[in-house]
């Protein structure tokens, strides 16, 4: 229950706001109440599967922030904002 | 597992995070989001998964927000900053913060001083298990997930890497190509004559 409004928060929050930052803060709750989830399921059947879980979703957290900061800060010195819809041209 | 303590945390969670995704400001959205990733390692701690919420105060809380922090401290370097830094100075932008830390605070060591009732209670999930089944079963996961970190590894020093000389390369470009644009025919000329020649 918990983990689903925090889900929700962090859609809401990704459809919302327009800042890169704040999406990748988003992405950072929405990550985070997966985790919840998982840690609950394994508290509630008492095995260890779901920290098994949750350990996973960590590591594919930290490294999804790292190259997304990276991205968003090159972003950035390209395009002197960090409005995503200003990033929205794709010439290829 | 306590249940007081848990609903505690739980609200405590879902307004930090309502307000993460309210806030104007970088820096004081990201002491929201802090607060909302302790509030749910307190969440973890009262399901009886204290590894883990360790690691979630250590990893999340610590080093990625660090990682926010620095990028959105480098977004906005220059005069505004200092003028931004006098500003979250102020009580308004750090007490709403320290009252929903306060009470978090109070919530653990509440539980710890519970102490051995409440991890009975709840069925206690120790480090020893994680460990055991993570390299047990999960070992192809495990070496995945390393396979992961090294690509972002990578993949970020690659993208932090080409982001110093290209800003420079790219400034020079524009005002060469202006400098062009004042001067068009006698620097076109210039610039058509072949390599080789003086």
């Amino acid at each position: 229950m918990l983990a689903g409004i925090l889900f929700a928060l962090g859609v809401a929050g990704l459809l919302v706001r327009r800042n890169l930052v704040f999406i990748l803060m988003s992405i950072e709750i929405m990550l985070n109440a997966a985790g919840l989830a998982f840690v609950t399921a394994g508290a509630r059947w008492a095995q260890a599967d779901g920290q098994v879980m949750f350990i996973f979703i960590l590591a594919m957290a930290a490294s999804e922030v790292s190259v997304g900061l990276a991205l968003v800060l090159q972003l950035y010195h390209q395009n002197r904002s960090l409005d995503a819809d200003e990033a929205s041209e794709m010439r290829g | 597992m306590n249940v007081i303590a848990f609903y505690i945390a739980a609200a405590i969670a879902i307004v930090t995070t309502l307000l993460v995704i309210t806030r104007k400001n970088a820096v004081q959205a990201l002491l929201y989001l802090a607060l909302s990733l302790i509030s749910v390692a307190v969440v973890f701690f009262d399901l009886g998964a204290p590894f883990v919420a360790a690691l979630e105060v250590i990893i999340y809380a610590g080093s990625i927000i660090v990682l926010f922090i620095f990028v959105v401290m480098m977004l906005n370097l220059g005069k505004r900053a200092t003028l931004a830094e006098g500003r979250l100075l102020q009580p308004r932008m750090w007490i709403g913060p320290t009252i929903f830390a306060a009470i978090l605070i109070g919530e653990v060591a509440y539980l710890l001083a519970r102490g051995n009732a409440t991890a009975a209670a709840a069925h206690l999930v120790s480090p020893k298990e994680v460990g055991m089944a993570l390299y047990g079963p999960y070992l192809i996961g495990v070496e995945l997930s390393s396979f992961l970190l090294m690509s972002a590894l990578v993949g970020a020093y690659h993208l932090g890497w080409h982001k110093q000389p290209k800003p420079e390369t790219e400034d020079v470009g524009r005002e060469y190509s202006t400098r062009i644009d004042a001067g068009r025919d006698t620097v076109r000329a210039g610039s058509s004559r072949p390599a080789g020649a003086p």
